[in-house]
C-alpha cells in the first residue's frame, strides 16, 4: 500500500514516500520516485493510481512552468496548491483523478508551507499530513514527535521513526523509501531507505 | 460509505437581540481519520454577512469560490454588499442548478439586514429554504443540535449572552458525534463589531 507524509520544520519541509509500483500482486519494480521536483522551490508527493499520478502531476508541473515563462516569476506554494486543488475540482465530476497529494514548498515571504490535498480535492495548509495505509503510523508517530520549528536533524530522525513504524507494523510494508526536503536553497532529494535492493541488470 | 458523513461538520446559527452568533466545529476527517484541527467552516461574505458550509469539504470549497466570485461582481456592478436575504436566494439557486448532481453541502447563512434585523436560515443540498427566527442548524451533529438549542434558547439575548448559549449548544452537541469536535469558532456579529472566537472543547 502507498505511503506517503510529510512535516513541516523550521525553515524547511520534507516529504518522505514508498518507491514500489504495484500492480495487485505484483511489485513491477521498488525504486519508482513518486515525489516529483515541480519548481525549484516545490515537491509533489502523489499516491494513487499510477497512470493518473505520473500524468497529473506531470500536468500541474508543465502548467507551473507555463506560468513562470509567461509571467517572469514563479508561483508560490499556495497558488500552486490552489491551482492544483482546482484542477482536480473540475475534473471530479467528469473524469476524476485519483491521486493524493501532499505539496511542500518553500516561499521567500512565507517560509516553508505543507498542503494536504485529497483526490477529491480537499484543500488544507497542515504541519504534518499523510496518506494511505501508512498514515495510521506515521500520523500517530508525528502526533507523538512533532513540534514546530524542528531542526533537520530532528526532521529527518522523526522521519525515520515513521518509516521503522511502517516497516513493522504494516502487512504488505513497502521496504524502500526516498526522503525529499525544500528550504531556501531550493527542493532536492535528501536520502533513500532501502532495505531491499533490485538486482542490478546484466549489461548486454 | 455517506458522503454527507465523510468529512464530517457541525454548524449552528442562533439569533440575538440586534445581534447572530454562528459557529462551527473544527475537525476535517476522512471519515474514521482526522486529518487537521483548525478547518475553517464558516467565511466572512461581508461585514455583515457569513456562511457556514457543512457537509463534504471539496464542495463546500468550491462552493465557497463560486458564491465569493458572484458577490463579487454584484459588488461591482451594485456599488454596495448583498442582503443576506438576496444571498441565500443566490446559494439557494445555485445549489439547485445542480438539482441531478449537487453539491454535497448543507449551507448555514446568517446576516445582519436592513435596521440591523438579524436573519438567518439553512438549506439542504438542493436549495430547499429553511428560515428560522430562533436558530438552525447543520451537519453530522445536527440532530444533537437540535436538541441542545431547542432547550438552551432563549428570546431577545444580549451579545454576551448569546455567545454562552451557543458555545454551550455547540459543544455539548459534538460531543455526542464521533465526527466532529476538536474545538470550536464562534463568530459574535453586532451592527457595530465581529468578535471571533476559537472554543476549547473536548479534543477528541
Amino acid at each position: 500500500m502507498e505511503c506517503v507524509f510529510g512535516l513541516v520544520g523550521n525553515d524547511f519541509a520534507v516529504v518522505a514516500a514508498d518507491t514500489s509500483a504495484v500492480h495487485s500482486i505484483l511489485v513491477h519494480k521498488s525504486n519508482e520516485d513518486k515525489i516529483m521536483i515541480l519548481d525549484s522551490h516545490k515537491l509533489v508527493a502523489a499516491s494513487g493510481e499510477s497512470g493518473d499520478r505520473v500524468q497529473f502531476t506531470e500536468y500541474i508541473q508543465k502548467n507551473v512552468a507555463l506560468y513562470q515563462f509567461r509571467n517572469g516569476i514563479p508561483l508560490t506554494t499556495a497558488a500552486a496548491a490552489n491551482f492544483t486543488r482546482g484542477e482536480l475540482a473540475t475534473a471530479l465530476r467528469k473524469n476524476p483523478y485519483s491521486v493524493n497529494i501532499l505539496l511542500a514548498g518553500y516561499d521567500k515571504e512565507t517560509g516553508p508551507s505543507l498542503y494536504y490535498i485529497d483526490y477529491i480535492a480537499t484543500l488544507h495548509k497542515v504541519d504534518k499530513g499523510a496518506f494511505g495505509y501508512g498514515s495510521y503510523f506515521s500520523l500517530a508517530m508525528m502526533d507523538r514527535h512533532y513540534h514546530s520549528g524542528m531542526t533537520v536533524e530532528e526532521a529527518i530522525d522523526l522521519v525515520d521513526k515513521c518509516i521503522a513504524e511502517i516497516r513493522s507494523r504494516l502487512v504488505v510494508a513497502p521496504p524502500n523509501f526516498v526522503i525529499k526536503i525544500v528550504d531556501k536553497d531550493g527542493a532536492r532529494e535528501y536520502a533513500w531507505r532501502e532495505s531491499v535492493k533490485d538486482a542490478a541488470v546484466a549489461s548486454a | 460509505m455517506q458522503i454527507f458523513e465523510y468529512n464530517g461538520s457541525a454548524l449552528v446559527a442562533m439569533v440575538g437581540k440586534n445581534c447572530f452568533a454562528i459557529a462551527s466545529d473544527r475537525r476535517l476527517g476522512v471519515q474514521l481519520q482526522t486529518i487537521a484541527t483548525d478547518f475553517q467552516r464558516i467565511s466572512k461574505i461581508h461585514d455583515r454577512l457569513f456562511l457556514g458550509l457543512s457537509g463534504l469539504a471539496t464542495d463546500a470549497q468550491t462552493l465557497y469560490q463560486r458564491l465569493v466570485f458572484r458577490h463579487k461582481l454584484y459588488q461591482l456592478r451594485e456599488e454596495r454588499d448583498m442582503k443576506p436575504e438576496t444571498f441565500a436566494n443566490l446559494v439557494s439557486a445555485i445549489l439547485y442548478e445542480k438539482r441531478f448532481g449537487p453539491y454535497f453541502c448543507q449551507p448555514v447563512i446568517a446576516g445582519l439586514g436592513d435596521e440591523d434585523k438579524p436573519f438567518i436560515c439553512t438549506m439542504d443540498s438542493i436549495g430547499a429554504k429553511e428560515l428560522a427566527k430562533d436558530f438552525v442548524v447543520a451537519g453530522t451533529a445536527s440532530e444533537s443540535l437540535y436538541g441542545a438549542c431547542e432547550s438552551m434558547f432563549k428570546d431577545d439575548m444580549e451579545p454576551e449572552e448569546l455567545f454562552e448559549t451557543i458555545s454551550q449548544a455547540l459543544l455539548s452537541s459534538v460531543d455526542r458525534d464521533c465526527l466532529s469536535g476538536w474545538g470550536g469558532h464562534v463568530y459574535l456579529v453586532t451592527p457595530t463589531e465581529v468578535k471571533e472566537r476559537i472554543l476549547k472543547g473536548r479534543m477528541d
